[in-house]
């Protein structure tokens, strides 16, 4: 508390310089902002992230009673362990691993070279083409037919196929992002290098992705986002062949629902998480300014 | 070519111009660019889709062991047994009150951390957390505190003194908006940014000018930062009621359709019957999804490219 009115008085000082009365108000209305700000937090954030934590460190017969109590003896290593082992989390990461990556890769590269062109060929006949690549950006895949599909390609059940079917899906955001963004860049740029005899190949690869930066991180962040926590698409696509983190998870609390797992179930989701809470840590600005660069234009 | 003998005639006709302009477009911005993902969209996302128009027609499921067109009983079957009404209520309800709690719970957070203080950048932070985590994971942990036996019960009954044994996800009424509202929290993180990048884009001047003028905070807001913060509303609640359409996580974790399947969206019912072979009720249904989204759509996609020439 000590801490937040300092720093409200800090950033106060300022505009308040010589009006001692409206400081003090100010400095009130700042400690109150700070207190209702600790009860929001505590009550839409606290409640559900302290019952994970705690219930996770729970023995079974404790966890079953869900209650708010602190555990009696901290179980939280010992149940990691377990899920670990018994749930097969390390095959699941590396699942994950191995179809987010592909994914996520060539649908930016493909879908920034896609929107190049799109963005550029201003004709009519593109508008209709961008129009449909951007379909699938609010149209649900049709996710029994492309079981099928994928069954009578040979790929139902393999990382290539759920690879394609991500690439499939997520194309439209990609291009959704990077079109609107490669038409507010000037055309100067890649002019100059075409009348120094540059190809097509090497303008886009030297000149225009290198300034996509601030758009494929943003749309980097939303697809790994979307991917590596999808199960519906792989229920359907992988189900029992191949495994990932969040369909391993629906397996292990399908049959642990009726076991009443609770402590299991929620150190399976604390360790689950914590690869995109370490990348969120990490490059938090990053992430934030480039998702709202490319939603609010 | 082309080029070169327009300079020499002198003299362009415009026919010649826009042929010139598309050989030119033609060769600096060269289709094969376009193929892969033309590919990979027509093959994985539009061939699929149209082949879903197909199946809904037929009879296919893991008990016959041929296929065969059976025009529209699929339809007469799910409408008859009220399935369809049922769960495209039960969608559309999911959908909008998702999008309605998603940004006033979005709003809300980016009006109150506003400013660019120590603590309000750290709350944003810790509401951007919910985000990242599966919405899966998301729907257990929420199970756990909603149980009739749960934290919040627990919680309430210790506040009010006596045992509080609420079923929060028991109501066929309440249960599928509380879901909602459990999803809407999931994603105000997003909102949330989304809104507060909205903000920081409105001119300084302008609220300065209001404050001189007089305006209260209650005016300032719904006068002019809410009107100022349209494109990002349409944003926001396009993509959250349009995604909504095609949910599943949360509500398979929470519910897993029930009460008496009274939280049963789309997807839940097509997991459900592909799961027990009737893969013909489940295309139907994907396809009925499909069409509905596809109405709901046309208007929302119109609007936001408008909005994006209107920028550009």
């Amino acid at each position: 508390m000590t801490m937040a009115s300092y720093d409200s008085q800090g950033l106060r000082k300022e505009p308040s310089k010589g009006v001692p009365n409206k400081s003090k108000r100010v400095k009130g209305r700042h400690l109150l902002h700070t207190i209702m700000l600790v009860v929001l937090v505590v009550l839409a954030l606290g409640l559900p992230f302290y019952l994970l934590i705690i219930t996770a460190g729970k023995n079974q017969a404790e966890a079953l009673k869900l209650s708010l109590s602190l555990p009696t003896h901290w179980y939280l290593i010992d149940n990691f362990r377990t899920v670990i082992t018994e749930g097969k989390m390390i095959p699941a990461f590396f699942g994950s691993i191995l179809v987010t990556v592909p994914s996520v890769v060539l649908a930016l590269i493909f879908g920034a070279m896609a929107s190049w062109i799109l963005a550029r060929r201003t004709t009519k006949a593109m508008s209709i083409v961008y129009a449909l690549c951007i379909s699938g950006l609010i149209l649900p895949p049709a996710v029994v037919s492309v079981m099928m599909l994928l069954k009578m390609m040979g790929l139902a059940g393999t990382a290539i196929g759920m690879i394609c079917i991500y690439v499939g899906i997520y194309l439209s955001t990609v291009i959704f992002f990077v079109t609107g963004f490669i038409r507010t860049i000037p055309i100067s740029l890649e002019e100059s290098a075409r009348l120094d005899g540059a190809s097509p190949m090497r303008i886009f690869f030297t000149i225009v992705l290198p300034l996509l930066g601030p758009t494929l991180s943003a749309a980097t962040i939303l697809l790994i986002l979307y991917i590596w926590n999808d199960v519906f698409y792989a229920l359907f696509i992988l189900s029992g062949k191949l495994d990932t983190l969040p369909l391993n998870l629906y397996n292990v609390a399908s049959a642990g629902l009726h076991l009443n797992n609770w402590h299991l179930i929620f150190a399976y989701i604390i360790l689950m998480s914590l690869p995109l809470l370490i990348i969120f840590a990490v490059a938090q600005k990053k992430i934030i300014s480039g998702i709202t660069g490319g939603a609010v234009k | 070519m082309q080029l070169h003998k327009t300079w020499h005639t002198g003299r362009i006709g415009t026919s010649q111009v826009r042929h010139n302009r598309l050989t030119l477009l033609r060769q600096n911005y060269p289709l094969r660019f376009l193929a892969p993902a033309g590919i990979m969209l027509l093959v994985f996302f539009l061939l699929p889709t149209l082949v879903n128009f197909v199946l809904a027609f037929t009879n296919w499921s893991s008990f016959n062991p041929s296929i065969s067109f059976n025009g529209f009983d699929n339809f007469a079957a799910l409408f008859k047994n009220g399935m369809l009404l049922r769960d495209l209520r039960t969608t559309l309800v999911f959908a909008i009150c998702e999008a309605f709690f998603q940004n006033v719970f979005g709003l809300a957070l980016a009006v109150f951390l506003e400013e660019d203080t120590v603590q309000n950048k750290i709350a944003r932070v810790l509401f951007f957390i919910p985000v990242l985590m599966s919405a899966l994971a998301v729907g257990y942990v929420w199970q756990a505190i909603l149980q009739p036996h749960g934290a919040l019960n627990q919680l309430l009954g210790a506040i009010s003194g006596h045992a509080i044994s609420i079923a929060w996800l028991g109501s066929t009424t309440w249960t599928i908006v509380l879901v909602s509202a459990i999803q809407g929290w999931k994603w105000a993180g997003l909102a949330m940014i989304i809104y507060l990048a909205g903000l920081k884009t409105i001119d300084p001047e302008v609220l300065e000018a209001a404050t001189v003028d007089g305006a209260n905070s209650f005016q300032m807001f719904w006068k002019i930062k809410f009107p100022l913060l349209a494109p990002a509303v349409t944003f926001n609640a396009a993509t959250a009621l349009l995604g909504s359409m095609n949910g599943f996580d949360t509500i398979q974790a929470m519910t897993d359709g029930g009460p008496g399947g009274s939280t049963e969206i789309f997807n839940l019912f097509v997991w459900r019957t592909f799961g027990q072979g009737t893969y013909a009720q489940s295309t139907t249904m994907s396809l009925i999804l499909f069409l509905v989204v596809m109405i709901m759509a046309v208007p929302v996609i119109t609007y936001l490219r408008k909005r994006e020439e209107k920028i550009l």
